[in-house]
């Protein structure tokens, strides 16, 4: 089978292609989306956590990294991981895009792009009256210890409010690109087909691609074409698998490619804290992440609130018996609070393939990432505290729970030399790199997201990111999809004739 | 195939001292917490699986050498102490082989409704309309 264009992928760079180049289907041309997770029906979002996750996530949200200290969650599923996303809709900070220095990327024209986008998944303030404890204690507390709190932009339509944003919208409130993008790209004639998994990229152009069975019991439709091996022959192939996903696909692929694939991985690595408070506050009801605190430039950590289910709660909490269970039991008094690192990219961090050209990710925690978890630790207990947390649950402390007495020794009680790799739960879910935009050795495409010496394949996902973005991402992919949608538009004559 | 069954006595004695609230579990509630588990490992590579139930035998002889009883002989408080030493080992092998032990007892518990229940967890697809 023939295609002019081949998207791999269907999440924010993959969803954002499609819906950017409906224009040359209208000219006639065959525009393909290859997405290997499925497609699924409004009502198999049941907000149950283990059922949700297995569908949703990849080894249900529970993806090792090579040393096996970091759990990284990413979505397979028409929309990607817009489906789980909680909708938080951030522009790039001008100084990253800055750092970044890829010539012919400015911040100008990625924020114009983001605008564009913002406008179209409808990204508001919720009001406050749709705000919880959970988030205005966040807010109080922030506030008090001195910190600029800010408001999420969200891009939700109808949110009744049921805080399970991270297992799929129960009430499809979320303007992902399964909502928005995807559909209107396959009303305009882009096809796409679910369980569909691209095996490799051939160097003439062929893309070897497997379309799997809908197992027995399993959510999601079946597939739009039998289960099989298919060959697809493309004319341009635009990969937009996100950030594991591309980099895999590129790296067993047989192509004279840039030595830099897969290089330069980065994240932000995330630890859930929680506090008790001596009565119950609502904090499982709402939308989950209102607020942030972004101190990403001078103390390399953003601090989101959150608020996760009973599994995901308790893997977070340090330890086990009697100590952990009782956390639990507090479960509706607590209140929650993310803390992110902002890590770097940071040589021998990054993506590979195994033997059989399964993702393989490395990832080691330097020294500045893990003092970022720290500090940021440290400000999310004194924001709890400062709100009247009776006390405060920080796996960088040991004993791990810190009571409302010891208030003022938080600097001592958190520190990094109770971090232990393999005891702490670190988990990452924004995760870039591998295939950096730039013009030098360590690039692998320009700022258009056209792969060296091979023009006819582009990148169009998280992947680009030359470094860490230190915000929710999304926004800045879909900007970036939209600007190698235009080249692909743009070089269409040429490459396809 | 079942990965638990070689290893069953082993695993409940340090599912129950993970999660306490496992002790009062019948017959039907150990083998919903299993299937869960089991149904976890089914997509994991068999070699995973192996070095799962090695971790897990390790676990039952080990005491040994320390209690003069296997684990699954100790008493609670031992039980505790010998899985607190393997969580603070320094070897990074050992702790990393504790936390997926330790991940799999959680999810098995708290993944089922009713224990999700049982701690106050009350997040519905309604959301705030449920609450009114």
């Amino acid at each position: 089978m023939n295609y002019d264009v081949v998207i791999v992928g269907s999440g924010a760079g993959g969803g954002t292609v499609a819906q950017a180049l409906a224009p040359l289907v209208r000219d006639g041309r065959r525009v393909l989306v290859l997405e290997q997770g499925p497609r699924f029906d409004d009502d198999e979002f049941t907000g149950r956590e283990l059922e949700m996750a297995t569908a949703l996530y990849a080894d249900g949200g529970g993806f090792l990294t090579a040393q096996g200290t970091m759990t990284l969650a990413f979505a397979r599923a028409y929309g990607g991981s817009t489906l789980v996303y909680t909708g938080t809709s951030l522009t790039a900070p001008e100084r990253v895009i800055r750092h970044w220095n890829v010539p012919g990327l400015d911040h100008a024209d990625l924020l114009r792009r983001s605008e564009r986008y913002l406008g179209e998944n409808n990204v508001h303030l919720l009001p406050p009256e749709e705000i919880n404890d959970n988030n205005r204690l966040f807010v109080e507390g922030g506030t008090r210890a001195g910190y600029r709190v800010e408001q999420f932009p969200v891009n939700v339509k109808g949110c009744r409010g049921s805080s399970l944003c991270n297992l799929g919208c129960p009430n499809q409130a979320k303007q992902g690109t399964n909502r928005v993008q995807l559909p209107a790209a396959e009303r305009a004639g882009v096809e796409v087909v679910t369980r569909a998994e691209v095996l490799r990229i051939e160097a003439d152009r062929t893309l070897v691609v497997r379309v799997a069975e809908k197992p027995g019991g399993g959510k999601g439709r079946s597939s739009e074409w039998a289960p099989g091996d298919y060959r697809v022959r493309a004319g341009i192939v635009v990969c937009a698998g996100g950030v594991i996903g591309t980099n895999s696909l590129l790296l067993r692929s047989p192509l004279p490619l840039p030595r830099a694939v897969g290089e330069g991985f980065t994240c932000h690595p995330a630890l859930i804290l929680v506090a008790e408070h001596p009565r119950p506050i609502t904090n499982d009801v709402g939308h989950p992440k209102s607020y942030f605190v972004d101190r990403g430039a001078e103390q390399r950590f953003v601090l989101e609130t959150c608020m996760y289910f009973p599994f995901t709660t308790a893997k977070a909490l340090s330890g086990f018996g009697a100590d952990h269970s009782r956390v639990m039991r507090a479960f509706p008094r607590l209140q929650m609070i993310l803390v992110l690192g902002c890590d770097t990219a940071t040589p021998g961090n990054r993506i590979a393939v195994d033997g059989a050209g399964q993702p393989v990710v490395h990832y080691r925690f330097t020294d500045e990432t893990v003092d970022g978890l720290v500090e940021g630790t440290r400000a999310a207990t004194r924001i709890f505290f400062g709100v009247g947390a009776a006390q405060v649950h920080a796996p960088f402390a040991d004993p791990p729970s810190i009571d409302a007495r010891d208030a003022e020794r938080v600097n001592d009680l958190i520190t990094a030399r109770h971090f232990k790799e393999g005891k702490v739960a670190v988990s990452a879910a924004h995760l870039m790199g591998g295939c950096a935009m730039g013009d030098g050795a360590g690039s692998v495409t320009d700022a258009w997201g056209r792969v060296h010496g091979l023009p006819w394949l582009r990148v169009a996902d998280a992947t680009l990111f030359p470094d860490s973005l230190e915000i929710n991402p999304y926004v800045t992919i879909m900007a970036l999809a939209d600007r190698v949608a235009e080249a692909v538009r743009a070089d269409a004559p040429a490459l396809l004739g | 195939m079942s990965v638990l069954a070689a290893v069953r006595p082993t695993f409940r004695a340090i599912a129950a001292t993970v999660v306490p609230e496992t002790a009062a579990l019948d017959a039907d509630g150990w083998a919903a917490l299993e299937g869960i588990v089991e149904q976890a490992l089914a997509p994991r590579p068999p070699r995973m699986r192996r070095q799962l139930v090695v971790l897990i035998r390790a676990i039952e002889w080990l005491p040994l050498l320390r209690y003069g009883r296997r684990f699954s002989r100790l008493d609670p408080a031992r039980r505790t102490r010998f899985l607190t030493a393997l969580q603070e080992s320094r070897l990074l092998l050992l702790r990393r082989g504790f936390w997926g032990l330790r991940t799999l007892a959680l999810m098995g518990y708290y993944a089922q409704p009713h224990a999700a229940a049982s701690i106050g967890y009350r997040a519905d697809p309604r959301g705030w309309e449920a609450r009114r």
